[in-house]
C-alpha cells in the first residue's frame, strides 16, 4: 500500500500540538526561509529543522521517495542557476574570486559557489517542515485549523474529503486495472509504453464516471445533513490552545522578527562574507 | 384521534425530465411512532416518495408538485433540505457514501458541525449517541477499518444525534449479508420502541424487513399506493406476487401448498405464526412433490489446492483453501464481507499471487500465466458495470477485448454479433451504452467478457441492488447462456435467494477457511455454518419443523426444485406469447 507523506497517529509533542500552531508555524517558517539569504539563519534553521524532524518520529520510509524527487529537481536547479547565470554571487556579493576556469565564459567563483550553497540550504530548511508539517497533522485538523486562519470552510472542507476518498478511489483504480488487465488490457510492464498510455482511457473513464456516481451520493449525503447551511461551522476535531501551542506560536513570530532583523541589519538580504 | 406526523393529500409529483408523473393522487397518513414500509419494485415511485418526506424533492430535484404534504406540521418544499434535515434523518443506501468525515467520531458529529454547535457539546451528544450505538470503542476508526453492520450503525448515529423525529431509510439492506441486515432491522425495531421515533423504511426485500414488527406496509407501483395494510393482511392478498415483488419464502411455500392464508394466524413471523391449519396441506404437498434429479458432470475443470495468501504476511486471507469445480457447474461463494471470497477470486484471476498452494484449469498449474492469459480462459466481471465500460457503443465495448488482442476487424464483427444475440443486445448494437438501464448494463459487461470465449465466468454479485423483477431477469439471462455455452459459472453473492433458487452449489467461507460445500439447502438449513458465513437460515427451515418435518434440507429441496418447474413453465409460457 503506497502510504508516502500521510498522515500517522504517533505520540510526540510536536503531534500534540494544535494544527493551528502547525500551521502558523510552518507559514512563518517557509516566508522567513524565502526572504532570508542570511547564512548564519539559515544554518540555525536547519539544525533546528532536523531537530524536529527527529522529535517528531517521521520515519524515512515515509518520505523518502517524496525526497528522491525533490532532490532531482534541486539538483537541476543549482546547475540551471550556474548555467544560466554564472556570475549571480559576484553581482550580490560585489566580488570575484576565481576558482576554475571550465570552458568559454564560464568560471566558478567562490561567491557563486557561496550563493549556491544558500540556494541549497534554503531547500533544506524548507523539506523537512513540510515533512514533518504533513506527517503529523491529522488532515481534518487541518482542515479545522484552515478555516480558522480565515479559509472559507466549504474550501478547508473539500481538502479534507479529498484525503477521505484518496484510498477509497486507489482502491477502485486497482480493481478496475485488474478487470480490464483480465479482458486482455495488458497494462503491466508486459506491454510497451505507448501501448498502456494509450489504453488508459479503459481505466480513467469507468473511474471517472463511477467517481462522478459517488460524488452525487456524497453530496446528497452531506446536504442531507445540512452542510453548507450556515456561515460559521464547528470542528470536532479542532484541538484547544494549550500553554505549549502559545509558547510555540510566541517563539516562531519571536524568531521570524528575530531572523529579519539580523538579515536586514546591513541592509541587504544576503550575509557577505567576502567582505 | 391523533395528528398524523406526515400527511400525503393528492399529492403528485412528476419529474421535469420526464412526460408521466411519477407519483400520482397520493393520499397518506403516518402517525408519530408508527413503523411504515414503503415497498414496490424499482420504478415504482417508493423512493420518490421518500425523497419529498426529506425535501431532496423539490430541493435538488426538480419537477411539479401539486396536492399537499405535510411533515411535522411544515411543507417539506418551504422549508428544504436543510430545514427538513432536522426534522427527518436520512440514512442512505450507500453507507460508503454517507460517511463523509475521515473517523466515526467525526462523521457523527458532521451534522452539529453543520449546525456550529460548540465542540463540548458535540463530544456530549457524539458520546452519548455512540453509547446508545454501541460504538463507543470505534470513536478514532477510519471508515475502511469498519464492517457493513459497523458502517451502517455510524450512518444511523450520524442522523440520530439531531433528535429527529422521522427516520428514513433507503434501501437499508441493499449492501448487507444477510446476517448483518437481520441486525439492522433489530436495531431499527429497538430504537423505535426506545425513542418513540416514527420509521419509514423504503426496501423490497419483505421478508428480511418483516423479522421484525411493522405496522403498516404501503406498496406503491407504477406511481400509485395499490395497498396500505398490516403486514399480516398484506401476506394473506395476493399484492405482491401481482406487482413484482418477492413474498416471504414460507409464504410462497405455504400458497403453493394450497394452503389459504388467513390474517388471524399472523403471518408476519415464521417464528409466531399459526401453523396448525395448514399443517396438512404443507405435509400432503411435501409427499406428493418430487426431486428433480440433477444432471451432474465428472469432469473437473478448475482445482483449488491448499491455497493461501495473506496481504500482511500475518493474517491469512484465504486460509488453506481447497476445492474443485465441475465443467458446467453454476455455484456460489459466499460468506460475509472479509470472509476472503473477493480474495480468493482474485488469486483465480491471478490479480494476486498465491503464498503457497496451486490452482489448476484442466489439469494444468496457472501460476506461471499473467493476468491477461488466464482472462481469456476465466473471465471476471465485476459487480457495478459502471466498473468497467469505457466506450459509448454497445458493439465497440463487447469488442475492445478482442480489438486490443489484434483479432481481424471482420471476425471481431461476427464474434461480437454472435456474442450480442445470445445476450439478447443484437437489437441495441449500435445503441450509445448511456442510454441503457443498469441490468442491460450487466448484460453488455458480460457480453463483453463471453466474447472472449472463457471457460469459466466469475461474476461479483451479480444481482446487488436489483430488485425481484430486475434480479430475475438478470439470473434467467446467466442460466440462458450457462445452457447455450456450457460455461461453467462462481457467482460471489450475498443472495440467499439466489443460492437456493439458481445454483448446484455452494461454498462458505469465514475467516479465509471453506466452512462448507454442500448443496445450497443443505448450507441454508444448518444454523451452525449459516452463522459463521453470516447467512440466514431459510424460512423454509421454520415452516417444515413447524409442520412435523424433520428434514428441512429435503423440504427446501423440493421446494426450490418445485419452483424452478414452475418458473420455467412461466417462462415457456411468456416465450410462446411473444
Amino acid at each position: 500500500m503506497n502510504r508516502m507523506i500521510s498522515y500517522e497517529n504517533k505520540d510526540t509533542p510536536i503531534h500534540k500540538l494544535s494544527g493551528f500552531t502547525k500551521l502558523v508555524f510552518f507559514l512563518l517558517w517557509c516566508i522567513t526561509s524565502a526572504i532570508t539569504f542570511d547564512t548564519r539563519v539559515l544554518v540555525v534553521m536547519i539544525i533546528m529543522g532536523a531537530m524536529i524532524y527527529i522529535i517528531s518520529g517521521t520515519k524515512w520510509e515515509q518520505v523518502s521517495g517524496v525526497f528522491a524527487i525533490i532532490m532531482f529537481f534541486m539538483v537541476l536547479n543549482i546547475l540551471g542557476i550556474f548555467f544560466f547565470s554564472p556570475y549571480e554571487g559576484c553581482k550580490i556579493y560585489g566580488s570575484r574570486t576565481d576558482l576554475l576556469h571550465l570552458f568559454g565564459n564560464y568560471t566558478i567563483t567562490s561567491e557563486q559557489l557561496f550563493y549556491e550553497f544558500n540556494v541549497l540550504i534554503k531547500y533544506f530548511t524548507v523539506i523537512p517542515s513540510i515533512f514533518i508539517f504533513l506527517t503529523t497533522t491529522d488532515p481534518s485538523e487541518l482542515a479545522a485549523s484552515l478555516n480558522r486562519i480565515g479559509i472559507p470552510y466549504t474550501a478547508a472542507y473539500s481538502l479534507e474529503i479529498t484525503l477521505r476518498y484518496i484510498p477509497d478511489v486507489q482502491d477502485e483504480f486497482r480493481r478496475i486495472k485488474n478487470a480490464q488487465e483480465a479482458r486482455g488490457i495488458e497494462m503491466s510492464s508486459k506491454g510497451s509504453l505507448l501501448y498502456r498510455i494509450k489504453n488508459t482511457a479503459v481505466i480513467i473513464f469507468p473511474l471517472l464516471f463511477s467517481s462522478m456516481d459517488r460524488i452525487e451520493v456524497v453530496s446528497n449525503a452531506m446536504e442531507l445533513r445540512g452542510f453548507g447551511k450556515k456561515k460559521k461551522r464547528s470542528w470536532y476535531s479542532q484541538k484547544k490552545l494549550t500553554a505549549m501551542d502559545f509558547a510555540t506560536l510566541a517563539f516562531i513570530i519571536l524568531f521570524s522578527i528575530g531572523s529579519l532583523v539580523l538579515t536586514f541589519a546591513d541592509g541587504s538580504r544576503f550575509y557577505n562574507p567576502f567582505i | 384521534m391523533r395528528e398524523p406526523i406526515i400527511e400525503f393529500k393528492d399529492f403528485s409529483f412528476k419529474y421535469k425530465s420526464q412526460k408521466e408523473p411519477t407519483l400520482k393522487n397520493i393520499n397518506l397518513k403516518i402517525y408519530p411512532g408508527e413503523k411504515i414500509l414503503f415497498a414496490g419494485r424499482s420504478g415504482c415511485g417508493k423512493s420518490t416518495l421518500a425523497h419529498c418526506l426529506n425535501a431532496l424533492i423539490p430541493g435538488s430535484i426538480q419537477g411539479d408538485i401539486s396536492g399537499n404534504l405535510r411533515v411535522c406540521g411544515n411543507d417539506p418544499g418551504k422549508l428544504g433540505v436543510f430545514g427538513m434535515s432536522k426534522i427527518v434523518g436520512t440514512v442512505l443506501q450507500d453507507t460508503d457514501g454517507q460517511f463523509i468525515a475521515l473517523t466515526v467520531a467525526e462523521d457523527l458529529a458532521f451534522a452539529l458541525e453543520n449546525e456550529n454547535t460548540p465542540q463540548d457539546e458535540l463530544f456530549e451528544k457524539v458520546g452519548d449517541v455512540a453509547k446508545k450505538l454501541d460504538i463507543s470503542d470505534l470513536l478514532e476508526c477510519a471508515p475502511g477499518e469498519l464492517s457493513g453492520g459497523q458502517k451502517q450503525r455510524v450512518s444511523l448515529g450520524g442522523v440520530m444525534v439531531c433528535d429527529v423525529k422521522i427516520l428514513l431509510f433507503d434501501e437499508p439492506l441493499a449492501n448487507l449479508d444477510p446476517a448483518t441486515g437481520k441486525r439492522t432491522i433489530e436495531l431499527m425495531d429497538d430504537l423505535c420502541k426506545n425513542d418513540d421515533m416514527t420509521v419509514v423504511i423504503v426496501e423490497h426485500r419483505i421478508e428480511d424487513v418483516l423479522h421484525r414488527d411493522i405496522d403498516r406496509v404501503v406498496v406503491l407501483s407504477e406511481g400509485e399506493i395499490v395497498a396500505d395494510m398490516t403486514p399480516d393482511e398484506l401476506l394473506c392478498s395476493d399484492v405482491l406476487s401481482t406487482h413484482g415483488i418477492r413474498e416471504p419464502l414460507y409464504i410462497t411455500a405455504l400458497k403453493a401448498a394450497g394452503a389459504d392464508i388467513t390474517p388471524d394466524t399472523h403471518p408476519q413471523h415464521i417464528e409466531s405464526m399459526l401453523i396448525d391449519p395448514y399443517k396438512e396441506n404443507v405435509i400432503q404437498w411435501f409427499h406428493k412433490t418430487e426431486r428433480q434429479k440433477s444432471e451432474t458432470c465428472d469432469d473437473t475443470i478448475l482445482e483449488i489446492e491448499n491455497l493461501c495468501f495473506s496481504y500482511d504476511g500475518i493474517n491469512k486471507t484465504v486460509d488453506n483453501a481447497s476445492f474443485k469445480v465441475k465443467r458446467g457447474e453454476l455455484f456460489a461463494l459466499v460468506g460475509k464481507n472479509g470472509a476472503g471470497k473477493s480474495t480468493l477470486s482474485s488469486l483465480i484471476c491471478g490479480f494476486n499471487k498465491p503464498n503457497t498452494g496451486r490452482i489448476l484449469l484442466e489439469g494444468a498449474d496457472i501460476a506461471e500465466l499473467s493476468i491477461k492469459e488466464r482472462g481469456e480462459r476465466i473471465g471476471y466481471v465485476m459487480q457495478n458495470p459502471n466498473q468497467m465500460i469505457s466506450k459509448t457503443m454497445i458493439s465497440e465495448e463487447v469488442g475492445l477485448g478482442l480489438f486490443v488482442k489484434g483479432v481481424p476487424q471482420d471476425e471481431i464483427t461476427r464474434r461480437v454479433n454472435e456474442t450480442l444475440k445470445i445476450c439478447g443486445l443484437y437489437p441495441y448494437r449500435n445503441w450509445p451504452i448511456s442510454a441503457l438501464s443498469f441490468g442491460q448494463k450487466k448484460r453488455v459487461t458480460i457480453a463483453s467478457i463471453l466474447v472472449m470465449k472463457p471457460e469459466i465466468l466469475i461474476l461479483d454479485e451479480p444481482t446487488a441492488g436489483q430488485d425481484y423483477a430486475h434480479y430475475t431477469d438478470i439470473m434467467e439471462f446467466i442460466l440462458k447462456i450457462k445452457k447455450a455455452l456450457g460455461i461453467t459459472i462462481m457467482m460471489i453473492t450475498h443472495d440467499m435467494h439466489l443460492m437456493l433458487e439458481y445454483t448446484d452449489r455452494c461454498i462458505a467461507m469465514a475467516d479465509g477457511q471453506l466452512i462448507m460445500d454442500a448443496k445450497p439447502f443443505d448450507v441454508l438449513t444448518d444454523e451452525a455454518i449459516c452463522d459463521r458465513a453470516y447467512l440466514k437460515k431459510t424460512s423454509l427451515y421454520e415452516l417444515s419443523l413447524k409442520c412435523g418435518i424433520d428434514d428441512p434440507s429435503e423440504f427446501t429441496a423440493r421446494f426450490i426444485d418445485d419452483e424452478r418447474r414452475r418458473r420455467k413453465e412461466a417462462c415457456d409460457e411468456q416465450n410462446d406469447i411473444l
